[in-house]
This record gives C-alpha cells, structure tokens and sequence, in this order.
C-alpha cells in the first residue's frame, strides 16, 4: 500500500507543479498581453486613478479635473472649454481622447517615460508618475478675438507667428464644451450623440481639419511662382492678359468682379484680385512650376504634426490647361485648410521660409521641470527672399489700397489678400470669405503675425459675402490682439488711413519701397 | 511552556507543541499584517477592527492549540498553523473585497462560520479519542453524505447550480459536508473489501495481464460513478461530482494498487464527461469558455469571468498590486468565493500565490505523512482520502481560474467565502490532527493510542 501511496503524493505533486508553471503562463509569461488587452479595464482604472495633467495657455490651465469618486475616478473639467477645444480635444472616459489631449496623453497622464525620476523606475516600483503639464504656444488674446470675431459664423482662424511657426490661434466655430464628454454617465452618450448628429459639425477642427477652396487668396502662391519663375519680372509691368479670359482649350469664359483688369500690371491685379490675369499667369508658369511652389507653401504635405494630424490640403498634379487655370485662382480641386492658408501668409512675412507650425512650447513635469522643448524648425524655402520681398509689397498694397482695407492698423504694417471662394455644385453654395494676413509692428523687426480666416457665412446673401467685408475684421483683431493694440485699437471698417504704414516701416529695403507711396495714392478707396 | 516535559525515556518522541505554538503566532500576526495593509493601502490608516481581529484570530487558534495539546500531543505541528494562516489570510482577502461591495459585507459572517469550524474543530480533536472509532460507521457515513448532497434538490437552484439550502438567512452547501463523509465510507469500505477488489477478476483476452473485474467487484465503482453523474445532473454541481469520483479512484488505487481500476475509472470519467458535455449546457458552457476565454470580448459582450480572472492574475506579475490595490472586483459576483484566488494572484503576485500553493501542498503533504506512518488500513485511506480532497479541491479550482482546465464551482480551502467549505475544512484539519497524533504516538512507548 505504501508504493501506492507514494505513487498518489507524486500524483499530487505533479498537480501542483501544474498549476504552478500554469499560473507563471498567465501571470508572467501571458500578463503583458492581458494587461493590454483592450477589454481590461484595470488600464483605464489606473490612468483615470489620479488627477489629469493641465494644458496651459499663456500661463494658465485651460483644464482642469474633477474627483468623482467613481471607479474611473477624475473627470475632465475645461475652464473656456469651447474657445479652446480646437486645441484641447477632449478627454473621455468613454470616447477617448482627440487633438493635444491625444497627443500629449503620455505626458498629461504620467505614463511619459520622460516623466519617469530614474530610467526604468516605474517598471520597477509599478507606481505611476503624476500627470505633467503642456505649455501651449497659443496666444489668449489672440484665441479670443478670433473666437469673438468669429461669432455665431460658422468658420475658422488660424494665427502662427511667422519667423518660429508658433501657433498663436486655432479657433473654430461653432464650437462644443469637451468637458460635456468627460464622464461615464448618460449625459456624456447623450452629448456625443447630440455633437456628431449636429448639421454644423461642432466637432469638426476647420481650422486644421477642413479643407476649402482657397479662391483669391491663392493669388499669393500664383504670384510667387510667377515672380519665382521669372514669368512676370516687373511687378508693374502690364501683363498680357485679355478680360474676359478664355480658359485655354475650353469654350469657358473666365471673368473679373472689378474693373481694370485688362493687361493689368501684376500690381493693380494682385491689389483687386483679378482673377483672369492670375488665370492665365498660372498657365503661363506651367503645372510643374505651379505643383513645385504650392508643395513648397506646404501643400500635398500628407504628415504635417502641430503635434495632431492636419488634413492635407491639395493643389492638383495631374491638370489641363483649363484646369490649371482655375487652379491658380484657388478653384477646381484646389483646397486648403486656414492653417495651409495662414503658413502661405507666414511664409511671405518671414523672407520665404515656412516654419513648421507648432502649437506646444514645452512638457513639464508635476515639480515644474521642463522635460522636453519644441523649437522653430524649417519645413521648406517656398520662395527666395527676394521674391518675399516683393511679395510683402503686394500683400501690403491689398490692404492700403486695395480689396483689404478693413485690416489696416495703425501703428503696423499690414499685408493682406482677400478671397472669395465658391463652391459647389456649378458654384452654387454659398462662398467662403477668406483673408489671410500678417502683420509688423513699426517699432518691431519682423512680423509678429500671420492670420488666416474663413467664414463660411451660411445665413448672409450671397452677394454680401468677401474677404475684405466679413474675413478681414476678423484677421485685424487677432493680429491687433498679438500686437498688443487690442486695447486701443480701432474699430473695424475705417482702413483706409491706414495707408502710410505700408510706405514706413519696411525694413527689407526692396527696390520696389519708393514705388509704394505712388500706388498707395493712386488706388486708395474712398 | 507550559508543558514541562518530565525526563526523557531515549525513545520518547519530540511532541513540538512549543513549534506549532510558534508557528500559530506567526500566522495570526502574518494576517494581521495584511489586515493592516488593506487598511493602509485603502485608508492610510490602521483599519479600526485590527486589534479585534486579531485577538478574535488569536483566541480561536489559541483554543484549537490548547485542544490539540491535551488530547493530541503528537499531532503534526505544520497542520494547525497552515490551517490558522490560511483561514486569517481568507478573512484578509474577503474583507479587503468588501471594501468594494460596501451594501454587502461577508466578512464578518466569514468569521463567524470560521469560529464555528474552530469549534467543531475542538470538539472532534477533544471527543473524538480514536480514527478507528469512525470505521463503525462506514454505512451510516454513506447514507448520510447521499442525503445531504440530494437534499438541495428540495430547493431553488442560485447562479445555475443547485447545491444550496437557505435557513434563516444563512446559506448552507451540504455537499461541503458529504465531502469528510464520502471520505469516511470510502476508506471504511475499501479498508473492508481490498482482498476482494485486488484478487478477484479475469483476465482479459488471455494474453493481457490485466484482469477485469467481476461485475460484482465492478459493482461500487459504477454506482460511485453513477452517483457522481446524478449528482452533476441533478444539481448541475461539476466541481463536488469530480472530487467525488476522483477521491474514489485514488483509494481505490492506493487500497487494490491494481493500475486497471484507474484505467477503468478514467474510461468512465471521459465517458461521463463526453456525455454531459454535450447534453448539458451548463457544463458545454464551461468547455467553451475554457477554450476561447475571450470569445465574449471578440463577441462585443465584454470579458466574461474567467477573463476577468486572467486579467487579475496578469495585473498581479511577479510581486502583486499590494494588498488592497488591485481590481479583481471586476471579475464580478463570484470574486469573494470561487475566484478568491485572483484576489490573491493580482494583489500579491506570483509570488504570494506560490507561497499559498506551498502551505496546501504542505497540508496535503503532511496528510499523506500521516497516512503513510499509520498501520491500519482505514486509517491510512482516510488520511490520503481527507488530504487527496484538499489537494483535488486546490488543484481544480486554482486550475480552473487561472485558465488550466474548465472551471468548475468550488471553494478554495479555506481561503474562499463560503461557511460550509470553513467549517468542512477545519473537521478535515482536525481529522488530520487526530491521525497524525496516532500515528505518531503509536512509535512512542509512553502513550498507547
């Protein structure tokens, strides 16, 4: 009976080591793969464990979080939740996490190796870092002119300071509170429902996120090549340009909204937009030299960060000659986001270079340390700096004398386009109003500012809606609001006194500065 | 101590009471640790119920230490403290999850059936003076486990098993009990019939060694059988109908050695497997689950409990979440009794959970020990049946939820919610104690068994 007995104890034993190897499988061996699969809620329960870090805007936090005492314990909270959600996100128990709160997620929840005191430290003790800050380069000021000039408008403003690509505005409206989806609760499936199946997309980003057709203000990348290239050499120079124009192998008429436009000089047709002479000078420069100098404004560029994705916007490789034509007025296939259309302006303000735009300046730890920092970097060179000079001059005569006006600052030097994009189905939805700007202060060495706006103004006539009438009010009280002139700045409308700025303050000393004065007298609105 | 030991014949055995007594402060303290721990881990204070604990854990062991040392000086001295460590650490691990379920406290009805399981603890180490008294009562035995385990058919069936009855309040697993019965009839038949069982038979297509019961020998191992099958159907109860079969075959072995019987015995346990597996959805619910844990999730449902299970002993690694700071709550209604387990694997590791697998391996162990160093037959097999229970009830329910075999219904010895199986399991420790005492007293010349 013994050797039975011992046989059974072996039995046993062998059970034992069983379960113990099994139980090395499930805890060691299999455990990662557990712990990350997507239904184990201990993950959420950890990250939702401790308060979330802050996203700071001009020192302050934007957010902030609230301790629920459930199991997914701290809940998002947005002090100016709509004004900033473009660029916050938001942070859901439910629904994730979208813009910087995506993003930076590995910072604002102390999972950041970075935040780590030693290197694998929280392996070791399995503790968690508490959340770390993101320091945003958005200026308040300027976010909130943008927001309140936006209004109830549906549309977008986008405002990089153009020598570093700091992003100083990203506003769109209409917006939503992201703190409507912090939660578990049944308000929070309510409110998501309510967001998505609104007709006017609260949620969607326009200002890096939609795309539309970028209409005049595409006049800019126009008029770079065609500097670029050599296609127009004098600015004032009459260019060979027939009103109304015949799309090249096309029956189609192209016509102006303004008089004048007949073999109009470079000049007189960038200051009120003639569509059939920057009609005919894309054609002219040629699709390869076209495609090449909107790629370098950023355009195709599938994978720009600022750090979340920013829709692509589009300028087509493969065109006619019709098409082309069109294309090089910001119509056909062309399409922009207001940030794309923010970086052409930047480009002209900073002698050519477009900066990658950018919208966190640092990450700090809980204890305030700095742990990573973003710089200026350079994306492309979209033009020499001698064409950018030229270019500045044209920008700046919009809007002194030209189709602009309502964005002249006193005190600044201000560059300018105005567009009108139509859209459509045979053109027959409402236009979108753009303006895209910078600006200088005159006491200041570069431009502090560059502005896109767009208004997709769904309740005005159609006729009512323009660049210079709707966009560009906008754009002068961002830039006003980054100049530091917000408090005794005028109102909109009156832009025409405005008009010395542009012959003072140019400190790129292009040969075409004396010539200014004269056109600046010449075309001056009444 | 207080037990001076007058001079030494050079036979005299060492009792090691002073050890065992040792060894019960070491484990009441180990548990009020890890009360504390919990309290700290959750409060950031000692819970206020520490000292209470720990002196209500103190008194009972100490109670059961005193028994043990005037009715059964040489008993094993590992038994008590294993038992007293396992049960405080029960307790530790059923009160840390009632911090979870605040409107439904098990705890201190825990408590209270462990006192009662101490109580009956001392009453059979202090009554019960001889094993082979019990043999008597072989068939008494086996009419009272088969009406204790047929009894919760007279009742509504709760989470799909029938096997509890409600009285005033207090919800009681017979089969818990039938358990140290079947135990009892088992090694007192076997004892009885081994001659017969061995010997009798033909041998099976005259070449193979092996022979083939009679029917009439064959007879008890089918009706064993059959009664487990009942028992799985009636009450749908897979965990108590596979101790009992298996605790049957392995006497039967240890009692015949004849290796047929286990090849017998696996041929009808895959048969009755087969059979119930595909007719009873209950039990096919449980194969499934085992095969594909996350069929639920890839289903959109969410984690069903044995992924919940797996998920807490992942959570665990190597050195656990610490006491009171894992999540295995998630696993759901079961979390305090079946899965107990994964309580103990996420929040004290690999680690803590291999050290738990030792002390049951230790009892079990310590159980065969006793039964090796016995002489009578029926002694011996209720030893190896009292410890092959523990070991079988370990190996299935830590089996089951960590994902080795399908899951059946039962209790982890001692450390699971649960009255009956408390109780039960410190009748089974007592059991022990009282044959390791024989066993063991029978080589000393100053005490006659």
């Amino acid at each position: 009976m013994t050797k039975y007995i011992r046989r059974a104890a072996a039995l046993c034993a062998v059970l034992l080591v069983a379960l113990l190897v099994n139980a090395a499988r499930v805890q060691v061996v299999r455990g990662g793969a557990y712990d990350d699969n997507p239904a184990n809620r201990r993950q959420s329960i950890a990250r939702y464990g401790q308060p979330r870090g802050d996203i700071l805007v001009g020192g302050r936090p934007v957010t902030g979080s609230r301790d629920t005492g459930e199991q997914l314990r701290y809940e998002r909270t947005y002090t100016d939740g709509p004004l900033y959600a473009p660029v916050t996100g938001f942070a859901s128990q439910v629904y994730g996490r979208t813009s910087l709160e995506s993003t930076e997620d590995g910072i604002l929840s102390g999972t950041d190796p970075m935040l780590s005191p030693l290197p694998l430290w929280n392996d070791v003790t399995r503790a968690r870092n508490p959340g770390g800050q993101v320091v945003t380069t958005l200026d308040p000021a300027a976010q909130r002119a943008a927001y309140e000039g936006l209004g109830r408008r549906r549309g977008a403003v986008a405002a990089i300071q153009p020598s570093t690509g700091r992003i100083l505005a990203l506003v769109s409206t209409p917006s939503y509170d992201p703190g409507l989806l912090s939660g578990t609760g049944t308000a929070v499936t309510d409110a998501w429902r309510r967001l998505n199946a609104a007709p006017d997309k609260p949620m969607l980003n326009r200002a890096i996120r939609q795309t539309y057709p970028p209409g005049s203000t595409f006049k800019v990348v126009t008029a770079a090549a065609a500097l670029e290239t050599g296609v127009v050499t004098d600015v004032d120079d009459s260019t060979d340009s027939p009103d109304p124009y015949t799309l090249p192998g096309s029956t189609t008429w192209l016509t102006n909204e303004t008089e004048g436009c007949a073999d109009a000089s470079l000049r007189y047709a960038f200051e009120w937009s003639c569509n059939t002479v920057f009609a005919k000078l894309g054609v002219d420069v040629g699709l390869r030299d076209m495609t090449r100098t909107a790629a370098a404004f950023g355009f195709n560029d599938k994978k720009l960060r600022i750090p979340f994705l920013a829709a692509p916007s589009n300028f087509d490789t493969r065109l006619d000659r019709a098409q082309l034509a069109l294309s090089s007025i910001g119509q056909f296939d062309t399409r922009a986001t207001p940030l794309q259309m923010a970086m052409v302006s930047a480009a002209v303000a900073s002698g050519g270079t477009v900066k990658s735009p950018y919208l966190v300046e640092r990450r700090k730890g809980l204890d305030g340390m700095t742990v990573a920092r973003t710089g200026p970097r350079t994306l492309r060179q979209a033009m020499s700096p001698v064409t950018a000079a030229r270019m500045r001059r044209l920008m700046t005569d919009v809007v002194t004398d030209g189709t602009g006006a309502n964005a002249a600052i006193p005190g600044a030097t201000v560059g300018g386009k105005t567009g009108t994009a139509q859209h459509g189905i045979d053109n027959l939805g409402l236009p979108y109003a753009w303006f895209i700007s910078w600006a200088q202060a005159d006491d200041s060495l570069q431009p502090a500012v560059a502005v896109a706006v767009v208004v997709e103004d769904a309740a005005a006539d159609r006729g009512d809606i323009s660049g210079g009438g709707d966009a560009a009010p906008i754009a002068r009280s961002v830039m006003e609001a980054v100049l530091g002139f917000r408090d005794g700045g005028g109102d909109a409308g009156g832009g025409g006194d405005a008009g010395g700025a542009g012959g003072n303050g140019n400190e790129d000393g292009s040969d075409n500065g004396s010539g200014d004065g004269r056109h600046g007298g010449r075309f001056r609105p009444e | 101590m207080a037990d001076p030991p007058p001079p030494l014949p050079s036979a005299r055995l060492a009792r090691r009471r002073g050890i065992e007594f040792t060894l019960i402060v070491v484990a009441v303290l180990l548990s009020v640790y890890g009360y504390c721990a919990v309290g700290l881990a959750r409060h950031g204070t000692v819970p206020p119920g520490a000292a209470g604990y720990g002196a209500g854990l103190g008194v009972l062991a100490l109670l059961a230490h005193v028994a043990v040392r005037l009715r059964a000086p040489y008993a094993d001295p590992l038994l008590l403290p294993i038992a007293v460590l396992l049960n405080g650490l029960g307790l530790v691990l059923i009160y840390r999850l009632d911090l979870e379920t605040p409107g439904d406290p098990a705890a201190p009805i825990q408590l209270i059936w462990s006192t009662l399981g101490v109580a009956l603890f001392i009453v059979v180490v202090l009554f019960l003076r001889d094993h082979r008294v019990l043999q008597r009562y072989t068939y008494v035995s086996v009419v009272t486990a088969l009406a204790l385990l047929l009894l919760p058919i007279l009742f509504p069936a709760v989470n799909g098993a029938r096997i509890w009855i409600r009285i005033a309040g207090f919800s009681i697993q017979p089969g818990e009990f039938a358990k140290v019965l079947l135990a009892v009839f088992f090694a007192g038949y076997l004892a009885a019939n081994r001659n017969a069982l061995t010997h009798a038979g033909r041998p099976l297509l005259g070449f193979i060694r092996l022979q083939l019961p009679t029917g009439r020998v064959l007879g008890p191992i089918v009706t064993v059988w059959l009664l487990s099958v009942l028992v799985l159907v009636l009450e749908r109860d897979l965990g108590t109908s596979l101790l009992f079969f298996g605790l049957f075959v392995i006497l039967l072995y240890i009692a015949t050695g004849r290796t047929g019987w286990i090849a017998v015995g696996l041929l009808l346990a895959c048969a009755g497997a087969m059979a119930v597996g595909r007719l009873e959805p209950h039990v096919h619910g449980r194969v499934q689950d085992w095969l594909h844990p996350f069929a639920s999730i890839d289903a959109g449902l969410g984690p069903n409990q044995l992924a919940q299970s797996l998920f807490a002993f992942a959570a665990g690694g190597m050195l656990g979440t610490g006491l009171g700071l894992g999540h295995s709550i998630l696993i759901g209604f079961a979390a305090k009794s079946d899965f107990i387990l994964a309580t103990a694997g996420e929040e004290l590791g690999l680690s803590g959970l291999s050290a738990i697998f030792l002390l049951y391996a230790l009892l079990v162990e310590r159980g065969y020990r006793a039964g090796l160093a016995l002489r009578d037959p029926f002694g011996r097999l209720l030893a190896i049946g009292l410890a092959s229970i523990v070991a079988l009830q370990v190996f299935v329910i830590a089996g089951g939820v960590t994902g080795l075999i399908p899951l059946t219904g039962m209790a982890m010895p001692f450390l699971a919610q649960g009255g009956s199986s408390v109780v039960t399991n410190w009748i089974i420790v007592a059991l022990l104690i009282r044959i390791s005492d024989s066993a063991r007293s029978q080589y000393d010349g100053t005490a006659a068994p």
